[in-house]
């Protein structure tokens, strides 16, 4: 497929559907199914088996011709990480069912993964799904569930075999968060709003048709989930001074009378180490496309939270006076995630979520560590006995 | 910017690599490199012959209507990177990188043919410390006939060249960079902190040089030349951290302490994999730096801004990194983790502090104080 090809087909869909005068859901349904949704997936799907490169084009084209997009910041983890998941390991059937309204947006998702007792560690997890006739009974609690209060579905871990080590014993399931046995509970987080929530699981059923991949093998499915999740936190392509950066060389720049010599080699610091992250982003990209993939994924996401967390911390003490100051504390449940949303003690706080959610920066240089350099492993007790034997 | 910049190794660049790797592995071991870096020798000609003449490296950028190779900035970084990673004792920076560059820039004074072929080497006579941006070193000075007294501090690989390219300015203030006979002038070695590349200063009393560009021609080359130093030398930097970082690994994988390799241990793992990462990004920037210079793209000076602010500092890092975690084999003078050390800590303050780049990539980006 052609870059020429795709700028046609996106020539067409404008001709078909004037955004001007289409309603926004029949746009990106149309979208869709011209294959402009994301040209790397499959035809039928999204897609147009293209390179993932030609993406952008497709995104620049409609953004000027004034077309609406999905609004990412809604379907985050639908988009970054169900996904693809769901294209990997789901049925036609399965990949039919969720992916349109997935990408459209009209159908949000969210990520039952983590639990009170397993986090790293996630496969401790606890939550049990029993087998009943030509379903699944699920019982447990699972925690941090970003816009659960949104979701219409959720991409779920269960144990389904206790009696295997921990690792061999869970199935990967996509969970209706509509079903009775579903409560979710808003936590509140240190920004003042509860964007994540717990979520308790009571005899949810689960038909069978709804479980991605084998029995048992849904610790390989949910690495799909993670190394994508990694990708979709910090792997994002931007231009320059994109993201936390240009928020702060903004406020910079309009602000002259705060400026000191200390911020400002910190601040030209940090600009450098935003571009080299830029750059790397970029150069990831180009190996994934000329199919060259690189080890380098896991690092983008640890580069992005350590930025983040420089660049906001940075802006709030360059804002002097202004930065004792916070927009709006009261308890609010949002319908979106935007790192570089609100103001500048919104953002310094939501960035301390950038090294802990999706696998915290500590639990990411250990995958570097051992999966990139080869070190050895820690000594670990806990990966060859049954799972219910294991001290909790 | 960098949309449209190929920032991966293609497959000729892939192969230049490795015969560049295997021609250093037989002739610049660490065993060779330390033995020479204290003899009356430090640099290695049958080498530099092997490389510059025979594999045809010191043209690489060098047109092929001036007897180059015809290839460019970025095949010269892929060299770059190999030279790091052994710690060559050959004037390729001082030689095929700088005093090319300006040559290039100042329309080749004759002298390109013999430089691109090996046959000489012409080295720009500025202090090692010279950043691009900084004004033309003033320190010499011509007459009408192009007689330069003077002396220029601090000058890499001078040791070894045949003709020494220098700015001077006339009695009127007017810049001129003049090609200078080796023979000509004053060599004085310095004991320097890097082992593989010795400074030294050049004195001039008399001296003739013959004209190669006058006035601004000769300022812009002299600027070029800086830019295109700094950027090659962030591949230098990206090489000798990739040296410590796999020589580092290979290390803790072997050394046992505890009852286990101390590479199992969380605290080496995750400063290694925070070196690793610094690493991945440094290769990033170096050959987007390599590519702007390469392609005459106007980003090249935030490019190489960005580059050297990154690797000057990664480098020394790494190799300081690499001491540490040897323990105390790292600490003599046996083993070859000082040689990177010590060049490493030279190439910090080579074309530009990290600081000076920062400060540089302030004024280009509107960031200022
Ligand atoms: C804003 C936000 C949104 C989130 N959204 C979701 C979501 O939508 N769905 C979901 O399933 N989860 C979500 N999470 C949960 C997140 O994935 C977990 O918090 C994370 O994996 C860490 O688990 P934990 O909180 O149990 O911490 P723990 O695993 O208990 O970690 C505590 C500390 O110990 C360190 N540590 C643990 N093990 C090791 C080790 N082996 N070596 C070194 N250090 C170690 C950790 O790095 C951390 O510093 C979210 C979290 C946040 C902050």
């Amino acid at each position: 497929m052609e870059q020429t090809d795709v700028r046609e087909r996106v020539a067409r869909l404008l001709a078909e559907h004037d955004p001007a005068r289409t309603d926004r859901l029949a746009f990106l349904r149309a979208r869709f199914d011209a294959g402009l949704a994301w040209v790397h997936f499959p035809v039928g799907l999204g897609g147009l088996a293209a390179p993932r490169a030609h993406q952008v084009l497709v995104d620049e084209e409609l953004a000027a011709a004034g077309a609406p997009d999905n609004d990412p910041r809604r379907i985050g983890i639908g988009l970054g990480m169900a996904a693809p998941t769901v294209l990997r390991y789901g049925t036609e059937e399965q990949q039919h069912r969720f992916l349109r309204p997935l990408w459209t947006g009209e159908e949000v998702w969210c990520q039952l993964f983590s639990e009170p007792g397993a986090g790293s560690d996630l496969a401790a997890l606890a939550t049990r799904a029993v087998r009943d006739g030509d379903g699944w009974v699920v019982n447990g609690q699972k925690v941090w569930t970003s816009s659960a209060h949104t979701a219409r579905w959720a991409i779920l871990v269960a144990r389904t075999d206790p009696d295997v080590p921990k690792h061999a014993g869970i199935t990967y399931f996509v969970c209706d968060m509509t079903d009775p046995g579903v409560e979710v509970r808003p936590l509140r987080q240190i920004t003042g709003e509860a964007e994540f929530n717990e979520v308790f699981l009571t005899d949810v059923r689960i038909p069978d048709t709804h479980r991605l991949g084998p029995v048992g093998d849904g610790w390989r499915v949910a690495q799909t989930t993670l190394n994508n999740e990694r990708v979709a936190i910090g792997g994002q392509a931007m231009p320059r001074e994109g993201g936390m950066i240009g928020v702060v060389a903004r406020t910079w720049r309009d602000h002259p009378e705060l400026r000191t010599p200390d911020l400002h080699q910190r601040l030209l610091g940090s600009w450098v180490d935003a571009e080299v992250a830029r750059l790397t982003g970029e150069r990831l990209r180009q190996q994934l496309a000329s199919g060259q993939p690189g080890p380098e994924g896991a690092a983008m996401k640890l580069s992005f939270a350590r930025l983040a967390q420089e660049l906001s911390g940075l802006e709030v003490e360059l804002l002097g006076e202004d930065g004792l100051e916070y927009d709006d504390w009261s308890m609010r449940r949002p319908e979106i995630v935007d790192f570089t949303g609100r103001e500048a003690g919104y953002r310094y706080l939501r960035a301390k979520g950038n090294s802990i959610e999706g696998g915290t920066s500590e639990i990411l240089r250990n995958i570097i560590a051992e999966r990139v350099l080869g070190l050895p492993a820690e000594p670990r007790g806990d990966k060859d006995l049954p799972w219910k034997e294991l001290p909790r | 910017m960098s949309g449209e910049v190929d920032l991966l190794y293609s497959e000729v660049e892939e192969e230049l690599r490795a015969s560049v790797r295997a021609l250093l592995a037989r002739k610049a071991s660490a065993e060779a490199v330390l033995g020479r870096c204290e003899s009356a020798e430090p640099y290695d000609p049958a080498l530099w012959r092997a490389l510059a003449a025979d594999l045809g490296l010191a043209g690489l950028a060098v047109p092929e209507a001036d007897g180059g190779a015809g290839a460019g900035w970025r095949e010269v970084a892929v060299v770059m990177e190999e030279l790091g990673r052994s710690a060559a004792p050959v004037p390729y920076l001082g030689g095929a990188v700088l005093g090319t560059a300006a040559l290039l820039a100042a329309g080749g004074g004759g002298l390109l043919p013999d430089v691109a072929g090996g046959r000489r080497v012409a080295v720009l006579a500025v202090p090692l410390t010279s950043g691009p941006g900084a004004a033309l070193p003033a320190t010499v000075a011509a007459d009408g006939a192009g007689v330069l007294r003077g002396r220029v501090t601090s000058v890499a690989d001078a040791l070894v060249a045949d003709v020494l390219l220098v700015p001077a300015r006339d009695a009127d203030g007017v810049a001129g960079l003049y090609a200078v006979a080796a023979g000509d002038v004053e060599i004085v070695r310095r004991t320097s902190l890097d082992l593989t590349r010795p400074v030294a200063h050049v004195l001039l009393d008399g001296a003739h040089g013959q004209l190669v560009a006058a006035g601004e021609l000769a300022e812009a080359a002299v600027r070029r030349a800086l830019l295109v130093g700094a950027g090659m030398l962030a591949s230098e930097q990206l090489g000798i951290a990739e040296w410590c970082l796999a020589t580092t690994v290979a290390y803790v994988r072997e050394r046992r302490q505890f009852g286990r390799a101390v590479g199992s241990f969380q605290a080496l793992k995750h400063r290694l994999a925070d070196l690793w990462l610094e690493v991945v990004g440094a290769r990033a920037a170096a050959r987007y730096a390599a590519a702007t210079l390469a392609a005459d793209d106007p980003d090249a000076e935030v490019a190489v801004a960005v580059a050297q602010a990154y690797c000057g500092a990664l480098a020394v890092r790494a190799a300081e990194e690499c001491i540490q975690l040897h323990g105390g084999i790292g600490m003599t003078w046996e083993h070859p983790a000082h040689l990177y050390l010590k060049r490493a800590k030279a190439d910090q303050l080579a074309l530009g502090t990290p600081g000076h780049h920062r400060a540089e990539l302030g004024r280009l980006v509107g960031v200022h104080m």
